[in-house]
């Protein structure tokens, strides 16, 4: 299967699909030390982020988004890539900001609500995320 | 997406690699939110400087570092930290944030910013943006104050990306920024008596209303006659907290709504919602987890407290002193504390036993002081996050019952101010 989207992040990263079955806010809801998602009332409590290419509907976006999704980067717990419905511009912030601090790079791609694979698929997949063609997620 | 020949060079990084980064991040915010443009900004205010772990501490020493240059006067929201009460939050205890926000502080200040560290910074006339003035604002209750009741234009920005802002002096022009985004989609048509609308406790009301149904729209009140700048301050925090405004029409109070047709453009509004007696009555009832009992603490400034709340505290207080089982804490900005001083109220209420607390907010003291039980409220704000952030029981009511209860030790409700 291949999707395509649109590139919010450019970058190139393969792991695990970790789909998650509602929106998750970074902040509060991701433990940045650990990568683990904490948000108690999060479908996917307990499951790491962690080298995992996290595809994820909606936003839940917050301003301490970008600190919390930096730091797990940071410690080498953040997720290899970002696929998601909406630009979440603080999701956006905390890549590049990351990426420029810290050299870890973590593409984020656009793709349609409709393409979203299904929570619970966890193939090996691929995200190419080129700055002016078009990105492509493959798994 | 259009750039001039200045931001090209920005983005080039012909002005250094901290120019360079905001430039990125401003560019990036712009394509993600379908902005061709971008449109210069006359003033910042930014929650950047509030620490939130080594990531912010990391692109502030970047900034630095690199000579960043603040394009616009960059006012500081509140801090994780209060500098002049230090035990509230001890470096032994919390020794990671207590000294990381204390560089984030140093960092800010040398950048160039004006140290306000208030959520409320629109409370000092000195500096205050307004009517038509293209912003930058982060923290949610300003971001709906700057755009509701001053009339200057801002969306809600987060960390990096407030401070990018101001560095390089543009946001991406879409949104509140434009005048279609500032048209109200969404009204609330008040049906209450003359009495229902004088009641203190309905400003937090009516902002929860708001954000429960306005979501992220733009929604317009209708029948609200009087607001004063505490109300609209009440009603912009509590819309933010129940949903995500950040701007709100009180037609024939705030400056963009004389008639109901400014606020909407004329349009029919997509939803409207009738407010009643009932729906008041059910709203207030699910902000207060207990009504009756021992008050253990009264928390006060949620939004930052403005001079006239302080005026209302003395009022209510006349010679008495709060009671000894109870915790009182006010928080407020250092501009507005200097007028205080300045009125000679600041010894009356340190003999009367308010502990007040510049530069940060009041929820993150119980915890750091210890204090469990039931805690008194007259803000909705407050309310509605502190029994999931502090596991406390909270009473919500005015600011003359939160008084009274602090003097008797015990929940008072249906004190009228002056009574």
């Amino acid at each position: 299967m291949k999707i395509d989207g649109r590139t919010l992040h450019a970058g190139q990263a393969t792991g695990r699909l970790l789909v998650l079955s509602e929106p998750l806010s970074f902040w509060g809801g991701l433990d940045p030390k650990t990568g683990l998602i904490i948000d108690r009332s999060h479908p996917e409590v307990g499951q790491t982020m962690t080298g995992r290419i996290v595809a994820m509907p909606g936003s839940r976006g917050s301003s301490g988004t970008p600190g919390v999704l930096g730091e797990a980067l940071r410690l080498g717990v953040g997720p290899a890539a970002l696929v998601v419905t909406k630009a979440d511009v603080n999701l956006i912030a905390g890549v590049i900001v990351a990426e420029a601090l810290y050299g870890v790079t973590c593409p984020i791609v656009q793709v349609g609500a409709d393409e979203m694979p299904s929570p619970g698929t966890t193939d090996l997949c691929e995200v190419d995320a080129a700055h002016d063609d078009g990105p492509t997620a493959d798994d | 997406m259009k750039l001039t020949g200045a931001e090209e060079h920005w983005l080039a990084g012909d002005d250094g690699r901290a120019q360079q980064l905001a430039m990125q991040l401003i560019v990036a915010a712009a394509e993600a939110s379908g902005a061709t443009a971008l449109v210069p900004i006359e003033f910042a205010h930014i929650n950047s400087c509030h620490y939130s772990g080594k990531l912010s501490l990391d692109f502030a020493e970047f900034l630095l570092a690199e000579g960043a240059q603040l394009s616009v006067p960059t006012h500081t929201n509140a801090s994780l930290i209060a500098r002049s009460s230090p035990a509230l939050r001890p470096a032994a205890s919390f020794p990671e944030e207590v000294s990381g926000a204390e560089r984030l502080m140093e960092i800010y200040r040398q950048l160039g910013c004006t140290p306000m560290w208030s959520c409320a910074p629109y409370q000092q006339a000195e500096g205050r943006p307004g009517l038509g003035q293209q912003i930058v604002g982060s923290e949610s209750n300003a971001v709906g104050f700057f755009n509701s009741v001053l009339g200057a234009r801002t969306n809600k920005y987060g960390d990096l990306l407030d401070i990018s802002a101001a560095i390089v002096g543009r946001v991406p022009l879409v949104g509140l920024h434009t005048d279609e985004g500032r048209l109200a989609t969404h009204l609330l048509e008040l049906r209450l008596s003359d009495e229902e609308l004088k009641d203190p406790r309905l400003p937090h009301v009516l902002g929860l209303i708001l954000g429960r149904q306005a979501g992220a729209a733009v929604p317009a009140i209708v029948g609200l006659r009087e607001a004063g700048e505490d109300d609209l301050k009440a009603i912009a925090a509590a819309a933010a907290t129940a949903g995500a405004v950040e701007m709100f029409h009180v037609v024939g109070v705030t400056p963009e709504a004389p008639t109901l047709s400014d606020a909407t453009g004329g349009r029919a509004p997509r939803r409207t919602t009738v407010v009643d007696a009932a729906l008041v009555r059910s709203t207030l009832g699910g902000l207060s987890t207990v009504t009756t009992g021992p008050v253990n603490a009264v928390c006060l400034g949620t939004p930052h407290f403005s001079v006239a709340e302080f005026g209302e505290v003395i009022a209510v207080l006349g010679e008495a002193t709060v009671h000894p089982s109870v915790t009182a804490i006010v928080t407020t900005s250092r501009s507005v504390w200097a007028e205080v001083q300045l009125r000679g109220w600041d010894s009356t209420l340190e003999a009367a036993g308010f502990a007040v607390v510049l530069d940060t907010c009041t929820y993150y003291l119980p915890r750091a002081t210890g204090v469990t039980g039931t805690v008194m409220t007259n803000s909705a704000k407050w309310a509605y996050y502190a029994p999931g952030i502090l596991e406390v029981d909270v009473v919500f009511s005015s600011l003359t019952d939160c008084v009274a209860s602090a003097i008797a030790g015990e929940v008072r409700l249906g004190r009228r101010a002056g009574a």
